[in-house]
């Protein structure tokens, strides 16, 4: 298992750690910011003038911190062979219960302690909107033992529904305050990507370091041995999806500070986008394998991509087509490559 | 003979359907006005073409997301090509040219899944939103009025058998009733009496008992994948002639209801279960979920919240019959029941 780290490593040379650490399972890791230098250093060339620019690496952090934090998300049930498919309409549910507080307890021109309080509300009911959603989902696949595809499909039609019934299906507003954590900077660095960085080592640390993680990945690898190894499968389950439903409540809240509305219809596509930057960054659809680092990796490289698309057909008003179809190939271009090199890698092993 | 009926998951469906329907027609009785029920007859038979390719994907243990990019690109690449060459023929051209369509790309669909042994969920998320991009970058995102579309196709819009007059106009019931009803016998005959309908259980029972009881995986494969975009292409011409226009940006994001139906009748991405009845009342359920509940005067905000909570409910009646099952067994056995 590549996350157990052998901690002999630190006697050994420069280039026979890094030979250790690619035998470890973490080639791909390697390949993956090989692809990333070789598509900035591309991009750098063809458009420095718009590419190379901190403007151009603001937007493009701005552009992929919600969308990280979606796919990390869906990344933590998909270790457990599972998928959390209602990642968006949880964001949006959570945005939506945000955003009606705010409007509703801070009126324009309230005093600051009003909006601080409103604030913290705010943030507090979307994030336990995001548990009990994530915990409906866990509890549907952990206890009633429901495919997670169809029973997240179902929550997903559920959560998405309820916002639609809340709002009634118009668009819910923020407030100017509340846009900070969309749009904000600090010291130049866009806040949603400080969140991005936040939860990214918060959950490589859960699922690295600590025996809900193991548990996790061993779940993923085989359930019914790891029922045997005495691991409640049906508590890690829960806790996968309730982790999944915060990081997206989480979202949800960067998506309406960031364009300080908030809509059921929000983001549809964002679903596949999740699915293919975690199966990019090298997370087992089949559960068992994957980790933060990889997804990170590949966000920044589909990231460029999406970027370099733009720059190159910003005449044509096709970019947003063109997009979806190299998305949709390139998903199913790295299904493939990485099913030959799986292959090889059980090859070695046996 | 009641007890039989009772472990059939379709008699639960059929019981609900018909309790639905009656408070409705009571409440409001122009459910049951002939108008209401072609109208009704009409969008099911959109949803249940579509359903009968998803039902046996369903069947031999995937999920197949793509069959409205299938049935989108098809119908719109076809009208494409017949307004550019001029098409004076009859309707029977524009089907065989969107079908055969739906079937190469259901083919590349089962090529990946196949060959590769791929997560069909994943594959085909990829492959919708691959068709979809294809179409609206490389042949085109106009969308086509009723003025521009080939004669056939307008007048096949028009035709009708059993033309009622009532209050408002004539009203009557569409063709392609009689299209669905063909396939949907077609998809019953196979799945009951076939040994190819015997293999997509099977498959979807146990992949691997399958392949060790001599079944062909990947032939398999590409023939479900393969009728399933058949299915999409001639349901995507269907959408094209019913709505009187090629809209690129129509059909996809309804892929959800269809599923739910089958789901609803009973299908199982899990057991290698699944019905053409059940899956034709689901159809009739999520439709009337759809279309009739306004009637009841429950808001039409309230549908999506009603059609996921259908999708859970299809799900979980059969896992409750089983672990009624299991508990009775372990009953019998006189044993603890194993639970997780």
């Amino acid at each position: 298992m590549s996350h157990i780290e052998n901690t002999e490593t630190h006697n050994q040379s420069l280039i026979s750690r890094l030979q250790s650490f690619i035998k470890n399972g973490n080639g791909n890791i390697v390949r993956l910011l090989t692809a990333v230098i070789v598509i900035f250093t591309l991009l750098s060339m063809a458009r420095p003038e718009t590419f190379l620019t901190i403007r151009n690496m603001q937007s493009m952090a701005f552009q992929a911190s919600e969308i990280g934090i979606l796919t990390i998300a869906i990344m933590v049930t998909m270790l457990s062979g599972g998928i959390d498919l209602a990642i968006v309409s949880t964001a949006s549910l959570s945005g939506i219960i945000a955003g009606m507080i705010l409007t509703s307890m801070v009126p324009p021109e309230s005093s600051a302690g009003t909006v601080a309080l409103g604030l913290v509300l705010a943030i507090l009911a979307a994030l336990i909107i995001g548990v009990v959603c994530g915990a409906f989902s866990g509890y549907l696949v952990a206890v009633w033992e429901m495919p997670a595809i169809l029973a997240t499909l179902g929550t997903s039609l559920l959560y998405k529904g309820l916002g639609t019934a809340i709002t009634g299906g118009v668009t819910v507003f923020g407030i100017t305050e509340s846009q900070f954590i969309g749009n904000g900077e600090v010291l130049g660095i866009p806040f949603p990507l400080i969140l991005l960085l936040i939860v990214s080592i918060i959950t490589g640390i859960i699922l690295s370091r600590t025996r809900f993680g193991i548990n996790l990945y061993m779940l993923g690898t085989n359930p019914t041995a790891a029922r045997f190894s005495g691991i409640d499968n049906r508590r890690v389950l829960i806790y996968s999806y309730i982790i999944s439903g915060v990081l997206s409540a989480i979202a949800g809240i960067i998506i309406l500070g960031r364009t300080n509305a908030m809509n059921v219809d929000f983001g549809a596509s964002y679903v596949l986008l999740a699915i293919l930057i975690a199966v990019l960054g090298d997370v087992d659809p089949y559960g068992g394998s994957g980790n933060v680092i990889g997804v990170l990796l590949a966000l920044v490289a589909m990231q460029f991509l999406s970027t370099g698309f733009n720059m190159l057909l910003y005449k044509s008003s096709g970019a947003n087509f063109f997009k979806e179809f190299a998305w949709g190939a390139l998903l199913i271009i790295v299904l493939i490559v990485n099913h030959f090199s799986d292959k090889r890698r059980t090859m070695r092993i046996s | 003979m009641f007890r039989q009926l009772f472990r059939k998951h379709e008699f639960f469906i059929a019981i609900i359907l018909i309790v639905i329907s009656l408070t409705i027609g009571l409440i409001n009785p122009r459910f049951f006005s002939l108008a209401n029920v072609f109208s009704l007859l009409r969008s099911a038979t959109i949803m249940g073409i579509f359903s009968m390719g998803v039902l046996i994907v369903l069947i031999s243990g995937g999920i197949d997301v793509s069959f409205t990019g299938i049935a989108i690109f098809s119908m719109y690449t076809t009208v494409s090509i017949l307004v550019a060459r001029d098409f004076q023929g009859s309707i029977f051209l524009p089907f065989i040219i969107s079908g055969l369509l739906g079937l190469i790309l259901g083919l590349i669909n089962g090529v990946i899944i196949g060959v590769f042994k791929l997560p069909t969920l994943i594959v085909t998320l990829g492959t919708l939103s691959l068709y979809r991009g294809a179409m609206l970058f490389f042949v085109g995102s106009n969308y086509y009025n009723q003025a521009e579309l080939p004669v056939a196709i307008k007048e096949f819009a028009r035709a009708s058998v059993f033309t009622v007059e009532t209050s408002s106009g004539k009203t009557g019931l569409h063709p392609t009733f009689f299209i669905l009803a063909f396939l949907g016998f077609i998809v019953w005959y196979v799945l009951k009496y076939t040994m190819l309908g015997r293999s997509f259980y099977a498959m979807g029972g146990d992949r691997e008992s399958a392949e060790r009881a001599g079944f062909n995986i990947l032939r398999t494969q590409l023939i479900i994948y393969g009728f399933a975009g058949l299915l999409s292409g001639i349901g995507g011409m269907i959408v094209g002639a019913l709505f009187r226009q090629a809209n690129p940006f129509s059909i996809v994001g309804t892929e959800l209801d269809i599923i739910a139906a089958a789901v609803l009748g009973g299908a199982s991405i899990a057991g290698g279960r699944g019905s053409v009845i059940g899956t034709l009342l689901g159809v009739v359920l999520i439709t009337i979920a759809k279309n009739s509940l306004v009637l009841l005067g429950i808001p039409s905000e309230w549908q999506r919240v009603i059609v996921g909570f259908f999708i859970l409910l299809g799900t979980a009646i059969p896992m409750v019959q089983s672990l009624v099952v299991q508990r009775r067994l372990a009953m019998q056995r006189d044993e603890i029941p194993v639970t997780s």
